[in-house]
C-alpha cells in the first residue's frame, strides 16, 4: 500500500495523501508555546522564578483541567455535529451528587441510603456514567426528534440537572466515600482518564464510521441525510457519548475532591465550550479535532496556573481570559478567510 | 489612476465622462493556492449591449465575473469603468460605480419586505429619522411599473417564487442606476414564460444604455439575447464576437478546443425487466396517483416545468419524503421506503437536484464527499473504516470520472461546478445501484463535462442499471431518454415512447 502512495507520488499523480499539509493544530500548539513562553519571561521579570521549570506546578495545572478536558471531548464531537451542549457542567453536578450517595463509606454518618455503604466502586461509577448517559439521550432524543434547537434543548438540562443535584440531598454535600471511589481521582489517575478518553475519541473521530458520519451532518445535515445516514439516531449516539463523558467528568470531580456538593461543575460547560472552540471546532459544524481540543484544554490551564503564578488578581484573570478566547476565534476566523480568498 | 471614492463623487455630479467601452479589463490574472484562475485575460462592455461570457465550468468566468464586482480584486491587471481606471475594494464598492452583480444563488433576506429589500441601507427617512414606509412603498412601486414587474412591495420575500426573488433582485440593482449589470445564470430556475418576461427587461435596460455581462450555458438564450459573446477556456481568454457571426457548433468548438459531434450517445441497450415499479404513489397535496415502470437498462426521462412535482416524485421513491399512499415495488416485491437510508439498501441512488443544499459536503474533501454514501454498509469492519481500500476505490473512480483536481483531499468547495457533479456521481457509483435517479444531472456543468455525465449515464443503463432522469432541458430528456413521463401540477399526464417524443408533444404535455 505505502509503495504504490510513493509510486503515485513520483509519478506527479494526484492521490489522498498527494502532499501531506500541515495538521491545522500546529497554529494553536504555537500559540500554546508562545503564552507558555510569555509566562516563563513575566515569571522572571517579577515572580524572580521560572514558570515551566517546576514539575508540581504543570502537574497541578493539568489535574485542575482534566475534568474540563474530559467534558470538552464530548462537547467537541456535539459542535462538530453544528450543535452545542450547555448541560455538561450541570451533569456534572448531578452525577457527582447521586454517584456519591452510593459511593459512602460506613465510616461516617450517611447522608444516603444509610443501608448501602462501602459498595464496590463500579457501582457508584456505573450509575454516574449511567446518569450522564440518560442526561445526554434526553438531549439528543429532543434534539433529534422534536427539531427544537440544541441551546434550547441543552439549556433546558442544564437547569433541570442542576436542580435534580440540589434536589437529591436538599442541598446537603455528600462526603466520607469510600477510597475505592476516590482512588479514580487521587495522583494523576484524573489526567490519565482525560488522555485515555480524548486517544479513544480522536481515534473515533479519525478512524470509524461514526466520527465519518458526525462530520458530514455538521457539514450538511440534508446532504448526509439523503446519502443515508440515519440523522436522528447518529445525533442522539453524539449527545449520549456527551452526556456520559460529562457524567465521567463528574466522578472524578467527586473522587477528586472526596465529597460531592450540589453546586459542582457550575460554569464547566464554558469552560468545555472555550476549550474546543480554541482547539479551532468550528461552531458552524463540520470542523473540529480531538488534538486541538486537548490543546485548547491546555491552554485554558496555562492560564489560569500563568495568571496565579503572576499572582493577578482573580478578578483580572476572568477579564483577560474572556478576552483571550475571543482572540483566539478571531484570529481563527481571520485565517480561514484569508485562505480562502 | 482616479479612486472609487472619487469616480462616486464625478457620478454623482452628472459629469460622467464617456468613452467607447462601458467597462474593459485588461491583462487581468488572478491566482488561488494551487490554480491559475485566471490568465491575461481581456473582456470589453460595450454600451447599451448585452455581452454572454461563455465557458465551461472552470473556464475562469465566475473569477472574472466576481473580479468585475469588486468580489475578488485580481493580483495583476486593470479595470477601467468608462476609460478610467478603477480599484474595486468590495461589492460595495462596485455598486456605488455603477456595478450590480445578480448572482445565481441570491442574496435576499426573506424576512423582510420586498421594498425594505430593494432599498436597504437607503431606506427614505420621513422628518423625525424614522424610515418611512409610504415612500419606501411608493418608490418600488414606481420602479416596478418601470420594469413591468407585477410584485405586492409589502410582501415578504420568503413567500415569493425564485423567479419573482430574481425580479426583486434585478429591480434592485436597477434602482441604483448601475451602468453595469452583471447576472449569473438568471434563468437556471425560470419557467419559459418567466424566461420570456426576463428577457423583455433586459432589452429594455439595454435600449437605456445599460451594458449588461450574461453569464449562461444555454447556447440559444445566446443567440436570442447577446449581443456579443466571450469565450474563455482554461483561464484562458479565447475571443470575442458578435454572436449573429457564429453558429452553435463554432461557440461550442471555442469553449472546448475540440469537436463534439455526439451530444447524447445514445445507445440500443437490451432492455430488461421491470426493476422498479411504481403504482398510484401519492403525496398529499403534492403529486397524485402517479404510476409508472422502470426496466432494467431502460432510462426513463422525467420532463414537466418547474413545480410540476417532478423532483418530489423522486424525493418521495427515495424516502426522503416518505408518501402518503401508494405502493413501490422492486423486482416484484413490494417495499417500504420510509428513508434514504432504506433506499440504499434496495440499491436505489439519488442525485440531488441541488448541489449545495443537499449534495456537497462543502467544507469537506473529496475523499469524505465521495465515501459518504457508500459507507452505510460497505468499507467497514467493527466501526472501523477500511481507509486503504476505500481510497483506492475512490481514487480509481475519480479516475473514472475524470474529476480535475490535484489530489482527492481537496475540498469539494473549491472544484467547478462539473467537477462536483462528477464527485457526487461517484459517490453513488460506488454503491453500486440498480436504481439510479438522476434530478438536473447536468444543470449548471459546461459542455464538455455534460458530453461526460452523458456518456456515463449511457454506460450505467448498458450495465442494466435503471435509470430515472429529470431534465429541465427537453433536448437533453429526449436524446437521453427511452421512454419519456411527463408531468403536470402533479400528475402524470403521459409517457411517451422514445419514437413518438418530440419538443412539441412533450410541452402539450407538460404545459395542458
Amino acid at each position: 500500500m505505502n509503495t504504490n502512495v510513493t509510486a503515485n507520488d513520483a509519478a506527479g499523480h494526484g492521490t489522498a495523501h498527494g502532499r501531506r499539509k500541515l495538521p491545522p493544530e500546529l497554529n494553536i500548539f504555537l500559540v500554546l508555546i508562545g503564552i507558555a513562553l510569555v509566562f516563563e519571561v513575566l515569571g522572571w521579570l517579577f515572580v524572580g522564578q521560572s514558570f515551566l521549570m517546576n514539575p508540581q506546578r504543570l502537574t497541578i495545572m493539568i489535574l485542575q483541567v482534566s475534568v474540563i478536558g474530559i467534558i470538552a471531548i464530548g462537547v467537541t464531537q456535539v459542535i462538530i455535529t453544528g450543535g452545542i451542549d450547555l448541560s455538561s457542567g450541570s451533569v456534572v453536578g448531578m452525577t457527582a451528587m447521586i454517584a456519591a450517595g452510593f459511593a459512602q463509606s460506613s465510616t461516617w454518618s450517611r447522608v444516603m441510603y444509610p443501608a448501602l455503604a462501602d459498595l464496590p466502586a463500579i457501582v457508584p461509577i456505573a450509575i454516574g456514567l449511567l446518569i450522564g448517559l440518560v442526561a445526554g439521550l434526553i438531549n439528543g432524543a429532543l434534539i433529534a426528534y422534536t427539531r427544537i434547537p440544541p441551546f434550547i434543548a441543552t439549556l433546558g438540562m442544564m437547569v433541570s440537572a442542576r436542580g435534580v443535584s440540589k434536589w437529591y440531598t436538599k442541598g446537603q454535600p455528600v462526603s466520607g466515600l469510600t477510597d475505592q471511589f476516590t482512588f479514580i481521582g487521587s495522583g494523576i489517575w484524573p489526567v490519565v482518564i482525560f488522555l485515555a478518553v480524548a486517544v479513544i475519541f480522536h481515534i473515533a473521530l479519525r478512524y470509524t464510521r461514526y466520527g465519518k458520519f458526525t462530520y458530514a451532518i455538521g457539514a450538511n445535515v440534508q446532504a448526509a441525510r439523503v446519502s443515508g445516514i440515519n440523522v436522528e439516531a447518529h445525533l442522539v449516539k453524539v449527545y449520549a457519548i456527551a452526556g456520559a463523558l460529562a457524567g465521567l467528568a463528574g466522578l472524578v470531580t467527586a473522587a477528586r475532591a472526596q465529597t460531592a456538593q450540589a453546586g459542582m461543575g457550575v460554569m464547566y460547560e464554558l469552560d468545555a465550550i472555550a476549550a474546543a472552540v480554541i482547539g479551532g471546532t468550528s461552531l458552524a459544524g463540520g470542523v473540529g479535532r480531538i488534538t486541538g481540543t486537548v490543546i485548547g484544554t491546555v491552554i485554558l490551564g496555562v492560564m489560569t496556573s500563568g495568571f496565579t503564578f503572576l499572582r493577578v488578581d482573580a478578578y483580572y484573570q476572568e477579564i483577560i481570559k474572556g478576552a483571550i478566547i475571543v482572540a483566539a476565534v478571531v484570529t481563527d476566523v481571520y485565517r480561514q478567510k484569508k485562505r480562502k480568498t | 489612476m482616479i479612486s472609487p471614492g472619487t469616480m462616486a463623487a464625478v457620478r454623482a455630479s452628472g459629469a460622467v465622462p464617456s468613452s467607447e467601452y462601458l467597462l474593459q479589463a485588461e491583462g487581468v490574472r488572478k491566482e488561488f493556492p494551487g490554480v491559475v484562475a485566471l490568465d491575461d485575460v481581456q473582456f470589453k462592455l460595450k454600451r447599451g449591449t448585452v455581452h454572454a461570457l461563455m465557458g465551461e465550468n472552470g473556464a475562469g468566468k465566475s473569477t472574472l465575473m466576481k473580479i468585475l464586482a469588486g468580489i475578488y480584486t485580481p493580483d495583476h491587471g486593470e479595470i477601467r469603468l468608462r476609460g478610467h481606471e478603477i480599484q474595486l475594494k468590495s461589492p460595495l464598492d462596485a455598486l456605488e460605480n455603477g456595478i450590480a452583480m445578480i448572482h445565481q444563488e441570491l442574496n435576499l433576506m426573506p424576512f423582510m419586505t420586498v421594498s425594505e429589500n430593494i432599498w436597504i441601507r437607503r431606506e427614505p427617512k420621513n422628518r423625525f429619522g424614522f424610515v418611512d414606509h409610504g415612500e419606501m412603498h411608493r418608490k418600488t412601486a414606481e420602479l416596478f411599473k418601470r420594469l413591468k414587474i407585477h410584485i405586492d412591495p409589502d410582501i415578504q420575500v420568503r413567500e415569493l417564487s425564485v423567479a419573482n426573488r430574481q425580479m426583486v433582485e434585478i429591480a434592485k440593482a436597477v434602482s441604483y442606476e448601475s451602468d453595469v449589470l452583471i447576472m449569473d445564470e438568471p434563468t437556471s430556475a425560470l419557467t419559459d414564460r418567466e424566461v420570456e418576461h426576463l428577457f423583455e427587461i433586459i432589452r429594455d435596460l439595454r435600449s437605456h444604455g445599460i451594458g449588461i455581462v450574461y453569464i449562461t450555458h444555454k447556447m440559444n438564450e445566446l443567440f436570442e439575447i447577446a449581443d456579443e459573446f466571450s469565450v474563455f477556456r482554461d483561464g484562458k481568454y479565447i475571443g470575442t464576437h458578435a454572436s449573429s457571426d457564429v453558429t452553435r457548433d463554432d461557440i461550442i468548438r471555442m469553449m472546448v478546443g475540440r469537436e463534439i459531434t455526439q451530444m447524447f450517445p445514445k445507445e440500443d441497450v437490451p432492455i430488461g425487466e421491470v426493476v422498479l415499479s411504481v403504482k398510484n404513489l401519492t403525496l398529499k397535496g403534492v403529486f397524485h396517483d402517479v404510476s409508472f415502470d422502470v426496466r432494467a437498462g431502460e432510462i426513463l426521462g422525467l420532463a414537466g416545468l418547474v413545480g410540476s412535482g417532478r423532483s418530489n416524485v423522486a424525493e418521495t421513491i427515495f424516502g426522503v419524503t416518505p408518501a402518503t399512499s401508494g405502493t413501490i415495488a422492486i423486482n416484484g416485491k413490494d417495499v417500504t421506503i420510509d428513508s434514504p437510508n432504506t433506499a440504499i439498501r434496495h440499491r436505489m441512488a439519488f442525485l440531488t437536484e441541488d448541489r449545495k443544499d443537499t449534495g456537497c459536503l462543502l467544507i469537506l474533501d473529496i475523499l469524505e464527499n465521495m465515501q459518504i454514501a457508500v459507507l452505510q454498509d460497505k468499507f467497514v469492519k467493527n466501526g472501523f473504516v477500511q481507509e486503504g481500500a476505500l481510497t483506492k476505490v475512490c481514487e480509481e473512480m475519480s479516475r473514472k470520472l475524470r474529476v480535475k483536481t490535484p489530489n482527492l483531499s481537496e475540498r469539494i468547495e473549491n472544484l467547478s461546478g462539473g467537477n462536483q457533479q462528477k464527485v457526487l456521481i461517484g459517490r453513488w457509483l460506488l454503491t453500486n445501484p440498480r436504481i439510479l435517479i438522476l434530478d438536473e444531472p447536468t444543470r449548471g456543468i459546461d459542455v464538455g463535462a455534460k458530453a461526460e455525465i452523458h456518456r456515463f449515464v449511457t454506460e450505467l443503463a448498458k450495465d442494466g442499471v435503471a435509470v430515472i432522469m429529470i431534465s429541465s432541458e427537453l433536448p437533453e430528456v429526449l436524446g437521453m431518454s427511452d421512454r419519456v413521463m411527463v408531468m403536470h401540477e402533479g400528475r402524470v399526464t403521459g409517457i411517451l415512447d422514445r419514437a413518438e417524443a418530440t419538443q412539441v408533444k412533450v410541452m402539450e404535455l407538460a404545459a395542458r
